[in-house]
């Protein structure tokens, strides 16, 4: 399969994500700059951690205009894995791809530790190697993690089962403890802990490595790899 | 050579003096220079500068620019080696650290604007080191910050200390380079000079490294990166003013996390083509330092068209655009005829770019501004020829902490004990930094295997199978009761902190935070500090690569702590033998490697008995140190250690408790003695004697590496085991104390939030 990570001017965790895809599954992974809308070749999309645009603003306020953000929409229509980890969760909900908003932390200071997680739902493509109930370690590092929707929101995703990872000692005031929120479709998954940064013990964990397998086996098992010509897309140092 | 005539009457600016004015009106004092400095000048140029030109001077002749006072000193430091690909002098040192790999570094001091605006003054320290390190052409790979403060009781210190932590955290997590250790202490000396000292680590191919060097005549000259503007100006001549509360904010410049990085991303894509000649970060005194430095490097000159500095505002005058400290700017040298690709690369990234001057042979700095020449000068007399200062000195320091009575201790019950241990464990100076650290991001760029809170942080080198440990220390109680001794414990100390996780130390980086150098009393302090250092350097093999003085750490006639801080890199190249200070398992034997000793001298336990540094330094034989390192190194190399925890303040009841509180599992000790009264008992426990590394091995290992140490030339002896859950400690006359690991956790982990949770110590909030 093939996989894309956006990379936006201020963003910082696209290469621990390459590096990661690399690490645990091989598979071809681009580095795919912010001004590239086509992203028809892709099984799976990456929006990655970081500082998109230096998010002076509201974090991921400014990426959500980014052509690439677009080719984003356009995947997320024809059913593509879209994985938004930190920074890239943020943009997903202000592109109006994923609901709620990331605020500022409860405790207004930045976070970064290993947090704890349960993982909710199993029956996602992204958590497809997890067991029922596991508690996961994965790290943290925001100062804009706070999750937050209205309460029909929240009904809703829990009703729809949309809660993918709660925190079980929530860091940074989260509505529900919640970690990380499916999309309608169930394609796309916004979540502020870093997967890619737990792919092996030396790290701490590695616990991420799974959600990257979940991925793959549920690519691969859906047979039909969407149009893979890698023709047009440059791999950027 | 075209002839230049200065027309320094017509060149001058409205409001700006004239030449004779300046001389006449002293108006030089103003601009940093002295009155022997002024008559140098002017000797030098065979005429009177015009007001530029002193400006050039004052800014380039600063002690900040120019170590005039502790430059004759410096040069007692070894700098050489064969590991080391590039010594003081450039914008960063290089060391080999094998593998085809190399290591940038260096370390420097905020302090004077951390003081007035802790965050913008923490975050552009941060900035700034993070430019003079991938101006090496080193892709930046670790931040570490060492941290001084006054007592946390104080409320504006509380206001310093977490917006500094704030700011370090702004900048660094926002450019996406972890901030993986350094140290933080309290004492009343910071109070009013607090220090924050940055150090950055970028990593590159051996035979790749770039230089801030402006050669090839005709060579355009760009500036890259954001605009000039009024901001900063006088930095580098306010660092070298005496007192904080009379600086003024306006001179602290604003970081831009977000420009600071595209500059990374843009200049480590722009060396990579080989077309880069020079760069040079554009830090204290702007675009003055950067330029006549550049220049000085090549030994040839540079012609400057500030028509074509890209500004913020209207209306500059050649002297402020010369001395701005605007933050996230760039001086480049490219190969003439490659500019383009200079223009693609940048225009990508979305930066400012203008070609502001060329490379000349005639060894002057020529500016140029609205069709005059506005200053003209020799490169030489600006950089090389400024002046050098033996700065009279008292001929004896007299050690302020031998005058101190020796405490009166009771016996005390085993109870009483354990609350002087607790007490240590919840003074902020020992007690758990996650608070700090946990507002930084450690485990970016996913290299991070051992992250703060060990002795040394462990990043893994990027297609390598190789780490390198990193450690900063540096103890300012140490240095004032004894300078020389002091300063060969901070490299003693740093060293063995990487040898504690596994590392064979290379080199050192350093800041020097002293006091009023005009003062003869500081002037011995430093000296004497500088040259221990470079004793205990010599004995470990770690030459210094790079560094920075921070003179003027006063305020109301009250020196700082004299504070050298070192910043020591080690390489590890077997990942399998990266050790931490976490007690691993039960059932271990504990070993103390290095004596026994019940020394308090300058200890923290007697200066809060004593309320003020008391004793000598802590006792430190260098031969002894060295033998100490080499013999841990071997053993964890042989993979016959499970933890290892340097012995530092608060003794060895407090690095046990340490590992203990780590690993989630408690220890019974039992040293070999009975002491003779409390105060010996005291020493045991709470000695910071130096040379000290305490062991966690295999049991049945354990005899047979006591027995190699003997024959190493170390003391080594089996104090007890691992398990339970307490720290048991006692001696041949039975248990001294008994604490529970639960009580030690919360005393130890519980006290900075707990500090930090008293009313305002949000303050003034962000910036």
């Amino acid at each position: 399969m093939r996989w894309a990570v956006i990379v936006f001017p201020g963003s910082n965790c696209d290469e621990d994500a390459a590096l990661a895809i690399d690490r645990v599954l091989g598979d071809a992974v681009d580095l795919v700059w912010h001004d590239q809308r086509d992203l028809s070749a892709y099984d799976a999309i990456i929006l990655p951690g970081g500082f998109s645009y230096g998010d002076y603003l509201r974090s991921g306020a400014i990426a959500r205009f980014a052509p690439a953000v677009a080719g984003v929409r356009e995947a997320v229509q024809r059913g593509a894995l879209v994985l938004g980890i930190c920074n890239g969760f943020q943009v997903l909900t202000e592109a109006g791809l994923l609901p709620g908003a990331l605020l500022v932390n409860d405790h207004l200071q930045f976070c970064c530790e290993l947090a704890e997680l349960q993982v909710e739902n199993t029956k996602t493509p992204f958590t497809l190697d997890y067991a029922a109930g596991e508690r996961i370690r994965i790290p943290i590092a925001h100062r804009d993690g706070r999750y937050h929707a209205d309460a029909a929101t929240l009904t809703r995703l829990r009703r729809e089962q949309r809660i993918a990872f709660r925190y079980v000692q929530n860091p940074n005031g989260s509505a529900q403890d919640i970690a990380g929120v499916l999309g309608a479709n169930g394609r796309v998954l916004g979540l502020m802990p870093h997967p890619e940064r737990a792919v092996a013990e030396w790290m701490r964990s590695a616990d991420g490595a799974r959600m990257f397998t979940s991925m793959h086996r549920f690519v691969e098992q859906q047979g039909a790899s969407l149009a893979a010509s890698a023709e047009g897309v440059g791999r950027l140092g | 050579m075209a002839e230049v005539r200065v027309k320094t009457k017509a060149a001058v600016p409205s409001g700006q003096p004239a030449p004779e004015e300046i001389r006449e009106q002293r108006r030089y004092l103003d601009l940093g220079l002295t009155d022997a400095e002024y008559e140098r000048v002017c000797e030098r140029l065979g005429r009177l500068p015009n007001y530029v030109e002193a400006g050039l001077f004052g800014v380039l002749w600063s002690e900040h620019c120019s170590y005039k006072s502790s430059k004759i000193h410096l040069r007692k430091f070894p700098t050489s080696g064969p590991q080391v690909l590039q010594g003081p002098g450039e914008n960063a040192g290089v060391v080999d650290v094998g593998g085809g790999l190399a290591v940038a570094f260096k370390m420097e001091s905020h302090n004077h604007p951390s003081a007035v605006e802790p965050y913008q003054g923490a975050a552009t320290g941060v900035g700034g080191i993070l430019r003079d390190v991938f101006t090496m052409g080193a892709r930046p790979i670790a931040f570490l910050d060492s941290l001084r403060f006054g007592p946390l009781t104080d409320e504006r210190t509380r206001y310093l200390f977490a917006n500094v932590v704030a700011g370090i955290g702004g900048y660094g997590n926002c450019v996406g380079i972890p901030t993986v250790g350094g140290e933080t202490a309290f004492d009343e000396s910071y109070r009013h000079n607090p220090l924050v000292n940055a150090m950055c680590v970028g990593v590159l191919e051996a035979d790749k490294m770039a230089k801030g060097a402006a050669r090839g005549v005709g060579n355009p000259v760009f500036v890259v990166g954001a605009r000039t503007g009024r901001d900063g100006i006088h930095g580098a001549t306010f660092a070298s003013a005496e007192d904080p509360t009379e600086k003024e904010r306006s001179a602290v410049q604003v970081g831009d996390p977000f420009l600071g990085k595209l500059l990374m991303e843009a200049c480590l894509e722009l060396i990579a083509t080989g077309a880069v000649v020079g760069i040079q970060d554009m830090g204290a005194a702007g675009l003055a330092s950067s330029s006549a430095e550049m220049a000085a490097r090549a030994g040839g000159g540079l012609e400057l068209n500030l028509d074509l500095v890209p500004v913020r505002e209207e209306g500059m005058t050649p002297y402020e655009m010369m001395l701005s400290e605007s933050q996230e700017r760039m001086l480049v040298v490219m190969e003439r005829g490659r500019e383009e690709l200079a223009f693609s690369i940048l225009r990508k990234w979305g930066l400012e770019v203008a070609e502001i001057g060329r490379v000349t042979s005639d060894g002057r700095l020529r500016l140029r501004f609205a069709g005059e020449v506005v200053a003209d000068v020799p490169v030489a007399a600006l950089v090389d020829e400024a002046p050098v200062y033996d700065r009279p000195a008292d001929t004896k320091y007299a050690k302020p902490g031998l005058a101190v009575a020796k405490p009166d201790l009771p016996a005390g019950d085993a109870d009483a004990w354990a609350q002087h241990l607790l007490a240590l464990l919840a003074h902020p100076s020992i007690a758990d930094k996650r608070w700090v650290y946990r507002q930084y991001d450690t485990s970016v760029r996913t290299a991070t295997q051992v992250g703060p809170g060990s002795d040394a942080a462990v990043l893994r080198l990027p297609g390598a199978a190789r780490a390198v440990a990193l450690a900063t220390d540096g103890n300012g109680r140490y240095v004032y009761l004894n300078p020389r001794r002091g300063g060969a414990i901070a490299v003693a100390e740093a060293a063995r902190n990487l040898v504690a996780s596994g590392a064979r130390p290379l080199a050192i980086t350093d800041c020097l935070n002293f006091g009023n150098p005009e003062k003869p009393a500081v002037m011995r302090q430093f000296i004497d500090a500088v040259e221990g250092m470079a004793e205990a350097c010599r004995a470990l093999d770690t030459p210094v690569v790079s560094g920075n003085v921070s003179f003027y750490n006063e305020s109301q006639g009250q020196d700082i702590f004299p504070t050298p801080v070192v910043g020591a890199i080690g390489v590890i190249d077997d990942l399998t033998r990266v050790t931490e200070a976490a007690f691993r398992a039960a059932d271990s034997a504990v070993i103390l490697v290095g004596p026994i000793d019940a020394a308090l001298d300058g200890s923290l336990f007697w200066q809060l008995l004593a309320g003020q540094p008391a004793g000598d330094a802590p006792p430190l034989d260098l031969a002894l140190e060295r033998r100490v390192q080499d013999l841990v190194r071997s053993l964890i190399r042989a993979g016959r250690v499970r933890s290892a925890h340097d012995v530092s303040e608060g003794g060895l009841a407090v690095a046990l408790t340490e590992m203990a509180i780590a690993g989630g599992v408690g220890a019974t000790v039992t040293l070999p003695v009975t002491p003779r009264d409390a105060l010996q008992r005291a020493g045991l426990l709470f000695s910071e004697a130096q040379s000290r590394i305490l062991l966690e091995v295999d049991c049945a290992s354990a005899q047979d590496i006591v027995q190699e140490a003997g024959q190493a030339g170390v003391t080594a002896l089996v104090l007890g085991k691992t398990g339970g859950d307490a720290v048991s400690i006692g001696g041949d006359d039975g248990v001294w104390l008994t604490l529970p690991l639960a009580a030690a956790q919360a005393a130890y982990e519980g006290a900075l939030p707990q500090a930090m949770q008293a009313p305002s110590a949000r303050g003034e909030a962000d910036a």
